[in-house]
């Protein structure tokens, strides 16, 4: 049966329940956008839900470009926003 | 070195009309191979909690339910026996031959868990049943978080058990919006105002075909029910012109829009205290397979382009079926009579079953069901156009490819000084449709805005031309080389 998940977002403990996805962990855990822009470093977060849009990109375990809505959370696992150059400059 | 299985008939997608294709196809006794990019089968309608963590759902936030579970039934039964089901692979792309269709899957969620199968499939049939996804129009602030698509926002209720917000406005077009709202509001959260930009009495002319399918109008009564349990505030001819935030959604505004779809100037409403919203403005099929294949498409009464088949589901390229979104966007219903009738016709036709091939005409039964809904979805589509004006709340400023961030202003100076009047030389002057997504949330806005007289079938066309299908990484393509490698090896 379903249980509790840890894992990390940006080195932080984030936990949620067995099962669902990291976009939703993410949320639930009350973080809604994780990814900037690439030209005007906008927030992004989830949109098409379903794998299609590509907004919500996260680094999972070392691998970039990973949809959030797409990837369920694992224990152990290592979430991390993708921030672009852009974005980390202008900040 | 990669390895290629063989099959008589491959299905693309597990959601209704998957699912009822490949437990037909398999049980007249072909070798069934079926693909799909989430991690269990059910497709987005059907999208349900995973079943290892919650084994049993009782399909409370679902319709049709029991559907599902007999669908579900006949297809477990074929998987010990000819079917072979590949959860978690896309196909990225799919190639015909003379002996039938190579396709190239790759693995949608690589992170974690990577779901096992076979990179490179081979079928003498190939059924795409790949469904379709929330259509979209920009809107000045839908890129703010908090802001999705409709679909999207039932099927993250449905996979995980939770909400994507707290108080939600749900707006577009069509007869979608009620189940999500629906949901919303049966998971415990608040939905502040539903806008349907049609005026139901465009219902009127059909109300003779919606009759046929009284399941319809008690699904639509169940969610009345809902609504004023809840207390739903329903607008029609109402639109989001705008939502407002700075780094997450905080307001929408609201207008009226006339019989002839523009907006009302002076009946713009605030409402605030919102933190999600939900867009949907009918669905856009999943195409691109089919264009890469060649398959002959038109566009349908909704405006969305979708494949061109004969009544056994069978598209203009020999030995390729379409059914369910992919040949007409007409729900989870009709997707399944789709389904059952290609299913059947594309066991038939393979040498595997000569036998079967005798009996290869669709059900008359089956064919008169899928008119009726067919009908139906007509009837629904000419009742919930996309709104004539909705160009007009567009801001230069206003980001219309959320990939490469290109505004309306973009857009329309390309259209001005460069001559960009269909989807594809917009997106070679500005870039449109070409980030991760492909075209796939801003094709149909693009073509809209590049048009003289709206989305032509030649601009809708070019966006869906996508020979890769998803992104695929470099050492996947380089695979292929593997694979033509072992290919000569084997023919020595």
């Amino acid at each position: 049966m379903s249980h509790k998940i840890n894992a990390t977002f940006n080195n932080r403990p984030l936990t949620a329940e067995d099962g669902t996805t990291v976009g939703a962990a993410l949320m639930a855990n009350g973080v809604t956008s994780w990814r900037n822009t690439r030209k005007e470093g906008k927030p992004r977060g989830l949109f098409c839900g379903i794998g299609v849009c590509f907004d919500c990109l996260v680094e999972v375990d070392g691998e970039p470009n990973q949809r959030a809505c797409m990837v369920r959370l694992t224990d152990g696992m290592r979430v991390n926003g993708a921030v672009t150059d852009t974005a980390e400059k202008e900040a | 070195m990669s390895s290629i299985e063989h099959y008589d008939v491959a299905i693309i997608g597990a959601g209704p009309a998957g699912l009822a294709a490949a437990a037909t196809a398999a049980e007249h006794g072909a070798r069934v191979v079926c693909i799909d990019a989430n991690d269990q089968p059910g497709g987005q309608f059907w999208r349900h909690r995973p079943e290892e963590t919650h084994p049993a759902d009782d399909g409370s936030l679902h319709h049709d339910w029991k559907t599902y579970l007999r669908l579900r039934e006949r297809f477990d039964a074929a998987l010990g026996g000819s079917l072979r089901f590949y959860a978690g692979r896309h196909v990225w792309m799919a190639q015909r031959e003379e002996s039938g269709f190579t396709l190239r899957t790759t693995a949608s969620a690589q992170a974690g868990r990577a779901a096992p199968g076979p990179q490179t499939v081979r079928a003498t049939r190939l059924v795409v049943c790949a469904g379709g996804y929330d259509r979209q129009l920009p809107v000045p602030g839908w890129d703010l978080p908090g802001v999705m698509a409709a679909g999207g926002i039932q099927a993250f209720i449905k996979a995980n058990g939770m909400l994507p917000g707290k108080r939600f406005v749900v707006a577009g077009t069509g007869p979608f919006l009620l189940p999500v709202a629906a949901n919303l509001a049966d998971a415990g959260g608040a939905v502040a105002a539903v806008c349907e930009s049609a005026d139901l009495t465009g219902w009127f002319p059909h109300l003779a075909t919606a009759a046929r399918v009284p399941a319809k109008a008690l699904e639509g009564a169940a969610y009345a029910k809902s609504f004023l349990k809840h207390r739903i505030p329903y607008r029609t001819r109402t639109v989001v012109t705008e939502v407002l935030g700075s780094d997450r959604v905080q307001a929408v505004r609201t207008a009226k829009v006339d019989s002839r779809g523009r907006t009302v100037p002076g009946s713009e409403r605030l409402i605030e205290d919102v933190d999600a919203v939900g867009f949907g403005w009918g669905f856009t099929a999943q195409l691109e397979l089919p264009v890469a294949l060649g398959a002959e498409t038109r566009v349908d009464d909704d405006g969305s382009l979708v494949g061109v088949v004969d009544a056994q589901q069978h598209s203009s390229v020999p030995g390729l079926y379409l059914a369910g979104e992919v040949s007409g966007v007409g729900g989870a219903a009709l997707a399944v009579v789709e389904g059952l009738i290609a299913g059947r016709a594309a066991a038939a036709a393979t040498a595997a079953r000569p036998s079967a091939a005798e009996s290869s005409a669709a059900d008359p039964r089956l064919v008169r069901k899928a008119a009726t809904y067919r009908a139906f979805a007509r009837a629904m589509h000419l009742a919930h156009p996309v709104p004539a004006g909705w160009q007009d709340w567009l801001r230069p400023d206003t980001t219309v490819c959320r990939c490469e961030e290109v505004t309306a202003g973009d857009i329309a100076a390309a259209k001005k000084h460069l001559c960009a009047t269909d989807a594809r030389t917009m997106k070679s002057m500005t870039r449109t449709g070409m980030g991760w997504c492909q075209g796939k949330v801003c094709g149909f806005a693009v073509s809209c805005l590049a048009g003289a007289e709206g989305a032509s079938a030649e601009s809708l066309q070019s966006v869906a031309k996508r020979p890769v299908g998803v992104p695929v990484t470099l050492s996947e393509l380089l695979t292929l080389e593997d694979e033509q490698v072992l290919e000569i090896t084997t023919d020595h």
